[in-house]
């Protein structure tokens, strides 16, 4: 009996202490923090992109053509703004055009990542779970898939659908669910072999409460690792994509398309208008690589 | 042909030089937690021909042991201090290049698993030719030859094939006596084995005892057989050293322990593996677990789990001589349970 | 093993088809190219006949049926552009872009594998630990960026390099290469280099991680145990047990290689096929489109087949299980 009611309060406190240790092992490094520190600064950055820009880059009326291709650090000649990292063609604060365009950038990323992710695990622990027939064909289309890069997958989508942020989301998705599908299903797979799902299957509980509650848990830790290494790579791909002029619009640049717009100009010396907006792009894949790396190594139980 | 007689009379008369000789081996582990002594304080004499049996539990530093006098400690592992003989030379000088003419060349290991020490992806003649070329500036075919000789000494039927072959299509006895004759191909002048025969079958475990046996005797080499199973050793060995917690807790000739045991943890080593001696008595267990090398009880390591602890085992005891070459580390030497 | 290697053939038979459906039902929906060849003021009358001499009025079924008797025959149909047929236009373009993806895996692979191995080593040391974040950087630089910031550094401000083109070539046989020439070089370096930069980054981390596996292995510790010099033990014992896993992978990244030339030869105007392609999708030359993803299909699933091949050869207990 007591050792029955002291055991409660332990168990209850063993839950915190096990994302503490997660904590205090990934503050170890300091890289991923640093990487994590970047993306947090990016995602704070598009998210308050409208009250940190000096300049709204898509509001014609506040764009002063005579101001046009100016370098870092000039002011503007008649509207006084102080133009921090230069002006592009149009007149553009650079330095604006970059936290807009990470807005559309990370808007890009985060929801096709999350309908991959989710596409991913329905389909990876529906095969794991059913087995069988369901399980041979989506993974045989899973492995088809995956032996074609995901950058020529998006491409030729495109090439299909046409331009559009809604559909760099929609080729991206196509182009990486089989990711999340398989690291989902090989994840349940061994989860699904353990003896109390067993036991779990002969209480008769039906079979999404059975994926949702016992093996959707044991499946996350690799998922998250696949997320953020999706999310740097959905970023870098939809970037390549709109710098081939087959990704987002004119109207909407993400980081991509401000790097292809500032390329002819770079010959001629006016390095700016792609350099800085290059140097953000590289800084949040790099952030997002760095702490992923990392998490990997911890979350990976071999290593623990 | 000649060496062998040599042997024979070095050793009748007073046993001559040791060819192994360890003096207060420390091989320590630093982690994170503090530094882990796996060996603390070893001393050992091996001589010509003779076989040792280190028998101990796993973690109770007899690997480490072996692993120190091949030279194979790697970081965080290092030698604290000591000295490793070998005929007068003390190994723990040496550079690496001078440690690695010694590997295999005068001593040589054989490993635990042999589906694994083997490289899956070399021929057996591949891997048996380096091992001579890397000791003897010789011809391939030299080294082939030698090769085909050490595989016809360990009794390999049709050498010939094996040494086409690779790892995998051999059995798993086959494979261990590739590696034993590999570790003869250069007549080593101590073999050091550890658990060789573990992962065997009990049937071709006797065998490969048999024939290592035979081999040491015929050849002079000393061979230091480290194991966690006394009744493997007790037949062939001619003298066991007990290791507990770094340490060597009881030594003598196998009879002597075998027969009287003297220290109280030997006595549960021996009360509870079944062999001849233990015949028709219940086997005992040993109380408690091993402990971990970085909390150890002060004094006697063994005090915690031992039915004879009193004050004076809070300080450590030092190996005495307790009968002719027998030696214990422990106040209440050759006591039963009371 | 013939077994397997027949069965292996046959699947990917099957793969080429059901992708050639997907590709060409894809490319059905695509925009309507008789638009892009009539002049904006032609008639209705004179849009139908367009499109009849091209085939595009028939029904999905027989487009596609067509399509595939003629590709059978090695006609992929010709370029609404040019005129020119596809596959020869494709073909013309293939030996740029593989001079370019073999120059970048072999610098990939003779500087990443070096450097992996080394890392794996020594896990702990400060030599690895650079070199991991370098392979986190090589990873995470978008690789249009790098091109942009090489060719600002060494043509732009330096002058080392031209920015663009093959420069001068050398034929053999029906082939031009560039590496032959100095001038040809010149132009090569800094794509090839460009492409080279994620697979690199790849190889280290593959080569680090196997090393660090392999180097564990009871073997290697018995090969130590045997007295082996080092150099034969990483050059050998280790190298070829990591070789198994880095053979799939150099193999398959090969053939993504080739597909992200698509990338680097439009920023280096290199004169490759996948410059061809972005070309052809922004001016909806579908048949060429069509034609660069069959021919790409088929090649990435012999390249698959390959690495399975290679990877029989190098493991000989899976060379044992191919058997049975």
């Amino acid at each position: 009996m007591t050792d029955a009611t002291s055991s409660l309060p332990r168990r209850a406190a063993k839950k915190p202490s096990r994302l503490a240790m997660l904590t205090t092992r990934f503050a170890e490094n300091r890289l991923a923090v640093f990487g994590l520190f970047l993306v947090v600064l990016a995602i704070l950055a598009a998210l308050f992109a409208p009250w940190i820009a000096p300049q709204n880059p898509f509001d014609l009326a506040t764009l002063d053509i005579f101001d046009s291709m100016l370098p870092p650090g000039s002011t503007g000649s008649e509207n006084g703004l102080h133009y921090l990292l230069g002006t592009d063609a149009q007149g553009r604060d650079v330095f604006s055009s970059i936290l807009y365009g990470l807005r559309t950038s990370l808007i890009v990323a985060f929801s096709s990542v999350g309908f991959s992710m989710g596409i991913g695990l329905v389909a990876g622990l529906s095969a794991a779970y059913f087995g069988g027939a369901l399980d041979a064909i989506l993974m045989r289309i899973v492995d088809i898939q995956l032996s074609f890069p995901a950058i020529l997958v998006a491409l030729v989508l495109l090439a299909i659908l046409g331009q559009g942020v809604d559909k760099v989301i929609l080729a991206l998705i196509i182009a990486q669910w089989p990711y999340f599908a398989r690291t989902a299903r090989s994840a349940a797979l061994v989860e699904r072999n353990r003896e109390y799902i067993l036991a779990v299957r002969c209480l008769n509980l039906s079979a999404p409460r059975i994926i949702a509650r016992h093996l959707l848990p044991n499946c996350l830790p690799p998922l998250i690792v696949i997320a953020l290494i999706d999310l740097a790579s959905s970023i870098a791909i939809e970037a390549t994509l709109s710098f081939l002029g087959v990704g987002v619009p004119v109207t909407k640049p993400s980081l991509g398309m401000l790097i292809s717009n500032g390329f002819e100009f770079l010959m001629s010396g006016s390095y700016w208008i792609s350099l800085f907006p290059g140097f953000a792009l590289a800084l949040v894949i790099m952030g997002i690589n760095l702490a992923g790396d990392h998490l990997r190594d911890i979350l990976n139980p071999r290593n623990s | 042909m000649s060496t062998d007689m040599m042997s024979k009379e070095t050793r009748d008369a007073d046993l001559g030089a040791p060819v192994l000789k360890i003096e207060k081996l420390c091989t320590w582990f630093d982690t994170r937690e503090g530094t882990a002594r796996a060996v603390d304080g070893v001393d050992l004499e091996l001589y010509e021909g003779e076989i040792l049996g280190l028998v101990g539990e796993s973690g109770s530093g007899k690997s480490v042991t072996g692993y120190s006098v091949m030279g194979l400690i790697d970081p965080p592992g290092r030698i604290a201090g000591g000295r490793i003989l070998l005929d007068g030379r003390d190994l723990t000088r040496l550079s690496e290049e001078e440690h690695r003419r010694v590997r295999g060349k005068d001593i040589a290991m054989i490993f635990q698993d042999p589906s694994m020490t083997l490289n899956p992806t070399l021929r057996i003649e591949t891997q048996m030719i380096e091992a001579v070329r890397a000791h003897e500036a010789c011809s391939t075919a030299q080294a082939r030859r030698r090769a085909k000789d050490a595989l016809d000494m360990v009794g390999i039927p049709s050498p010939e094939e094996r040494l086409r072959a690779y790892p995998f299509e051999l059995s798993g006895g086959m494979r261990q006596r590739v590696a034993i004759a590999i570790a003869l191909l250069n007549k080593p002048r101590l073999i050091i084995a550890d658990e060789p025969t573990t992962a065997l079958d009990v049937s071709i475990q006797s065998q490969i005892i048999y024939e290592l046996q035979t081999l040491c005797r015929e050849t002079g080499t000393a061979m230091i057989w480290v194991t966690h199973d006394l009744a493997v050793v007790a037949g062939m060995a001619d003298r066991l050293a007990v290791m507990y917690a770094g340490r060597i807790v009881e030594v003598g000739t196998t009879k002597e322990v075998i027969e009287q045991p003297g220290h109280p943890y030997t006595r549960g080593l021996m009360g509870s593996v079944p062999m001849h001696e233990t015949r028709g008595r219940r086997l005992a267990r040993i109380p408690g677990a091993t402990p971990s090398l970085l909390h150890l009880p002060q004094g006697c390591s063994f005090r915690e789990r031992c039915a004879l602890a009193d004050k004076a085992c809070t300080r450590m005891p030092e190996l005495a001589q307790h009968h002719q070459a027998q030696s214990i580390r422990c106040w209440h030497p050759g006591e039963t349970d009371r | 093993m013939q077994a397997f290697i027949v069965n292996r053939i046959l699947q990917s038979l099957i793969v080429v088809l059901v992708m050639t459906l997907l590709v060409f039902a894809g490319l059905f929906v695509i925009g309507d190219p008789v638009q892009m060849l009539v002049s904006p003021d032609a008639t209705d009358i004179e849009k139908e006949a367009v499109r009849q001499s091209l085939g595009l009025d028939q029904s999905f079924v027989v487009q596609y049926l067509s399509f595939m008797r003629d590709a059978l025959h090695g006609d992929l149909g010709n370029s609404f552009l040019t005129g020119a047929p596809a596959m020869d236009l494709i073909l013309k373009r293939m030996p740029a872009t593989f001079e370019l993806v073999i120059c970048a895996m072999i610098l990939a692979t003779g500087i990443g594998l070096p450097l992996g191995i080394l890392a794996g080593l020594r896990p702990e040391a400060r030599s690895s630990k650079t070199i991991m974040a370098g392979s986190i950087l090589g990873f995470s630089l978008p690789n249009f960026w790098v091109a942009l910031v090489l060719i600002m550094i060494f043509a732009v401000g330096l002058g080392w390099v031209p920015a663009s083109g093959r420069g001068e070539t050398v034929q053999i046989g029906p082939i031009a290469v560039s590496f032959l020439t100095l001038d040809g070089l010149h132009h090569l370096i800094l794509p090839a280099l460009t492409l080279s930069l994620t697979k690199m980054a790849l190889i280290i981390r593959v080569a680090r991680a196997a090393t660090r596996e392999v180097a564990g292995q009871e073997y290697i510790k018995f090969a130590r145990a045997k007295g082996l010099r080092k150099n034969r033990i990483v050059g050998v014992h280790l190298l070829k047990n990591i070789m198994v896993p880095l053979i799939t992978v150099i193999g398959l990244e090969f053939g993504r290689t080739a597909a992200f030339a698509v990338v680097t030869e439009t920023i280096f105007s290199w004169p490759g096929m996948g410059k061809l392609l972005i070309d052809s999708i922004l001016t909806l030359d579908r048949p060429v489109v069509v034609a660069y993803l069959l021919l790409m299909v088929v090649f990435l699933v012999f390249l698959n087949l390959v690495v399975d091949l290679a990877y029989l050869w190098l493991d000989p207990a899976a060379r044992e299980k191919g058997r049975d």
